[in-house]
């Protein structure tokens, strides 16, 4: 899964495929804020369909009598793959489910730069110092495919696409405020388009050449030190590797793990 | 087979044992210091030699008098009097709170949630007075969700702090199943190594007294096969303790079994302090012509089907596997090395249990030290049946344990 990266650096869960469970871990990291009184906050996303999971109503519940600030923010694009929100669920959106729980909650338009930025500031503040959850739903269009091995015009019709692509694009909108401010114009739109496309292409490069990670990185992090039985099932691997190397590919680098 | 344990009450422990435990002592007992250093602990390894140089038979004499008046109805006096150090004597689930207080007291990153945990002390009394000492955010009580709280303590446990997850009872975990092994066991693995998870998870699990069947569950057998997590079972107060306390220590995601009919076990333990290494088996009784591989409460039906094997003039080899998983191979090889014949007896059932996982393992690595195929007695593939005469039989007994032996031994 290329988008589940994580950096511990930059306060950022390690994203799991496993919908809604992220939830409860922000209320576990909310708790372990709020026991060391930091003045922080957790945001923890999700969608439409993540509303669905047990998992949600958990954690929204937790937070609520945990009274933890943690801003729980579900991005309604309207579409779980090829479910739409009127088959997810017959309430009236998410930001109702929140009010159920005694969580605080708001629904925002989501495609608004602006609106979301005002209500996500708040919402963190409100969460900090009154140490109490919020809900913010963020009401937005899910334009492109659930992924690429996806052809959403299956299931929807191609207007209905073309409409929030044209009428309620958030870049647009931006863009247009922007602009009628004077901060913007095309030529700076052109030189950023060009000068992220080059450092993307830069970057692309650099990670080609950049060695596979070997047959020992496969049992590495399982534990925090490798253990005699995985040792055993690295040994066996690349015995099996090196006696059968046409079998394998070539660009897979051998090597042990080093034994600390 | 209820007389085997001494002062064993209703499984749905939710009275007090019959010593309560002297708060004071209890507070005593845990202001030792410690220097962090290991020197100041004592670590016992499974063939009773303490790593301090203390004299090794000594120790090993020490360990057999802590192994027997665990396993015995009536404590050998005599044995225990000539202890050198006198230790005190406490239930196995006052050993876990032991354990688990001297944890919180010495790192203030160890938390405890769970149901009913906090001001009720937990259904097995063992976080009693826990909340009052350490405060309700410490020591969390929680709404009704299994996969909230240990999805909760695993978000916990990646931003830094070192949470004890109790499942009121094992089974209940099921409904966390998602968050143990989607994210606990994994995400230290998919994060890179950036987010370590060291949360521990216990709870009472094995068939009770009539709990019915699906308050009876052994966990261990779904949850072996997950990836990134160590599975320890407690048996005795003194591994109980010492067990508990390495898993907080550990860095891992540890999930501590433990049993409902074995928390009102009484045993002496050390003064102080002590810690058991999560990945060994422990050593129970020392033996040539088999050797019986068992974990947890079916450890007692093996212990009482020694006592008639020896009578009958075998001399089993008895080891306590303790470390689920991974298993400790190294101990189990040197006993089937010595003995040619195996017998597993475990709670688990028949069909991809602990066992199972064991007998193929031994095959694997040592089948040429087998002078018989294995032998893995085990409950059948049944829900527990509610009926007690029926749960009776579905659990391995020490007449069966006899047999078994005896056939193998021919």
């Amino acid at each position: 899964m290329p988008v589940h990266y994580g950096s511990k650096k930059l306060n950022y869960f390690t994203v799991a495929s496993t919908i809604a469970s992220q939830l409860p871990h922000a209320v576990g990291a909310a708790y372990s804020l709020k026991m060391d009184g930091k003045d922080a906050c957790v945001v923890g996303y999700f969608g439409d369909g993540g509303s669905s999971e047990g998992d949600f109503h958990a954690a929204l519940n937790f937070a609520a009598v945990l009274e933890a600030p943690v801003i729980f923010l579900c991005r309604n694009n309207g579409w779980a793959i090829s479910t739409p929100a009127s088959d997810q669920f017959r309430s009236d959106g998410v930001v109702v489910k929140g009010q159920a729980y005694g969580v605080r909650s708001i629904r925002v338009d989501g495609n608004d730069a602006l609106a979301m930025y005002s209500a996500v500031r708040s919402a963190r503040e409100m969460a900090i110092t009154e140490q109490k959850p919020i809900l913010i739903e963020a009401v937005t269009y899910r334009v492109g495919h659930h992924t690429t091995s996806d052809d959403s015009t299956r299931y929807r019709p191609l207007e209905e696409i073309e409409w929030w692509q044209m009428a309620r694009n958030p870049l647009t909108l931006y863009r247009k405020w922007l602009e009628s401010n004077g901060w913007w114009n095309d030529e700076a739109e052109a030189e950023l388009r060009s000068n992220s496309r080059k450092e993307l292409l830069k970057a692309i490069q650099v990670a080609e050449k950049i060695e596979k990670p070997p047959v020992g990185d496969m049992f590495t992090d399982v534990y925090d030190a490798v253990p005699s039985n995985l040792f055993e099932q690295e040994k066996l691997l690349q015995q099996t590797v090196t006696r059968y190397p046409q079998d394998y590919p070539s660009d897979v680098p051998v090597r042990a793990v080093p034994s600390s | 087979m209820a007389t085997v344990f001494q002062g064993l009450g209703a499984t749905a422990a939710i009275t007090a044992a019959a010593n309560p435990l002297d708060s004071n002592k209890f507070l005593l007992s845990s202001r030792r210091s410690f220097s962090g250093k290991k020197t100041s602990l004592v670590v016992v390894r499974s063939d009773g030699s303490l790593n301090l140089n203390t004299g090794s038979s000594a120790g090993a004499r020490r360990l057999d008098q802590l192994v027997t008046n665990a396993v015995a109805t009536k404590a050998d006096a005599a044995a225990a009097a000539s202890a050198s150090k006198p230790g005190h004597e406490l239930l196995l689930y006052e050993a876990l709170r032991e354990g688990l207080e001297e944890e919180m007291d010495r790192d203030n990153r160890v938390c405890v949630m769970g149901e009913d945990v906090g001001h009720y002390g937990g259904s097995y009394k063992v976080t009693r007075g826990l909340a009052d000492k350490f405060g309700d955010l410490r020591v969390l009580d929680t709404p009704i969700a299994e996969n909230a709280f240990t999805g909760m303590g695993i978000g916990a446990a990646m931003t830094g702090l070192r949470p004890i997850v109790e499942g009121m009872n094992m089974g209940f975990l099921l409904l966390a199943f998602n968050q143990i092994s989607n994210n606990c066991g994994m995400l230290h693995y998919t994060s890179g190594g950036q987010f370590t998870i060291p949360i521990v998870i216990r709870g009472p699990g094995g068939v009770g007294r009539q709990l019915g069947a699906e308050h009876s569950q052994r966990l261990e057998s779904y949850f072996q096969s997950i990836p990134g997590i160590q599975m320890v079972a407690c048996s005795t107060p003194y591994n109980a303790k010492g067990l508990m306390k390495a898993a907080i220590r550990s860095e891992n995601p540890v999930i501590l079994f433990e049993h409902v009919l074995l928390y009102n076990l009484k045993e002496r333990i050390p003064d102080e302090e002590y810690i058991c290494n999560l990945e060994e088996a422990e050593m129970v009784r020392p033996g040539e012509h088999i050797t019986i591989l068992t974990y947890s409460r079916m450890r007692y039906h093996v212990m009482q089907a020694a006592k008639t094997l020896v009578n009958k003039g075998y001399d089993p080899e008895v080891i306590d596997i303790r470390s689920l998983k991974p298993f400790d191979l190294h101990t189990i090889g040197n006993s089937v090395k010595k003995t040619h014949r195996v017998l597993i007896v475990e709670e688990c059932m028949r069909t991809g249990g602990i066992g199972a996982s064991l007998t193929a393992a031994i095959n694997e690595n040592f089948i040429d030290y087998l002078d018989a195929p294995i032998v893995c007695l085990s409950s059948q593939d049944v829900p527990t049946p509610y009926a007690g005469t029926l749960e009776e039989f579905t659990i391995v007994q020490p007449a069966q344990i006899v047999t078994a032996v005896e056939q193998l031994c021919q």
